[in-house]
């Protein structure tokens, strides 16, 4: 692990970490940080596209964390909780700075199935050649970045960051069916746009 | 609902094999479902080029949770600060 050095094993499993975080310990805080951190970063970059936002949102997801400890109640794993604080702080900045963002919820797909096989009629399919190349990798991020806030939401919480529909739904306060819609949208869009490099 | 021997009888079939992709893709659809969803894909070949291409997107996806993400040193740096623990940002490597 690179960067500052935190001893993580002063703590022996979660449920240490978080009394240590209730007690106010500072190297709670720290352990929490650099086991954590990580994660909520990648996260808010996603979610947001722009380092500098996702910087923020990742202070104050652990400004929050620390603030509202004694509000947790264990009845989730601490990184969910933190991602929970995250994607609500993202949701803020979004918000904000709205007018970056195309109009959501646009009628798609469905009625554009034309266009979903035009691209990928003459495409042949290597036989499972999925290896994860830096180049498709990043075809991959750039796909992701560009889907439509709604969409991209929901999908980095379900398939990048693998919660369930219900807990994608929840931390994003929508109900399931729209998270349902709105996955279903954003596999499509992106399948689309990696159609081409399958072949 | 549709008939698998003739797929393009209209659009509609394939409509609505797109429209139940997700929910097969998820395990959410009924065995009927999934049986004409099936008998579907093994004689249309447009929609069995969208479901092995959204199975490969998603595998690539689901790749990206294997990767342990990066932290820039900087941001962690910065963090550490914000949160009063410039102690231990002091003891940066080692020590
Ligand atoms: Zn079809």
């Amino acid at each position: 692990m690179t960067g500052i050095k935190i001893d993580l094993d002063i703590y022996p499993d979660e449920a240490a970490l978080i009394q240590g975080l209730k007690r106010g310990d500072p190297e709670a805080c720290a352990c929490m940080i650099k086991k954590f951190a990580p994660r909520v970063y990648a996260i808010a970059i996603r979610m947001l596209n722009d380092p500098n936002d996702a910087e923020e949102v990742l202070q104050e997801t652990f400004i929050s964390a620390c603030k509202n400890i004694h509000r947790f109640e264990e009845r989730s794993a601490l990184n969910t909780w933190l991602h929970r604080i995250a994607t609500n702080a993202a949701l803020m900045h979004l918000r904000k700075h709205k007018h970056r963002e195309l109009s959501l919820d646009d009628p798609i797909e469905i009625q554009g199935g034309d266009d979903v096989y035009r691209e990928v009629r003459d495409a042949t399919l290597a036989p499972d050649d999925h290896a994860m190349n830096s180049e498709i990798r990043d075809v991959l991020e750039k796909a992701i970045a560009s889907l439509p806030e709604t969409l991209r939401t929901v999908f980095i919480l379900r398939e990048v960051e693998g919660y369930s529909t219900e807990e994608t739904a929840n931390m994003l306060g929508i109900s399931i069916s729209a998270t349902k819609v709105r996955l279903h949208r954003a596999r499509l869009r992106l399948r689309e746009i990696l159609a081409p490099y399958f072949t | 609902m549709m008939n698998p021997h003739n797929p393009h009888a209209s659009l509609d079939t394939c409509q609505e094999v797109l429209i139940h992709l997700n929910d097969y893709i998820d395990g959410e659809l009924s065995p009927e479902l999934c049986s004409e969803l099936e008998a579907h894909l093994a004689v249309c070949e447009n929609c069995r080029v969208v479901f092995d291409t959204l199975n490969k997107t998603l595998y690539l996806v689901h790749q990206l949770r294997n990767t342990p993400p990066q932290l820039p040193e900087s941001v962690e740096y910065r963090l550490f600060v914000i949160m009063n623990l410039e102690e231990y940002a002091s003891r940066k490597k080692g020590s």
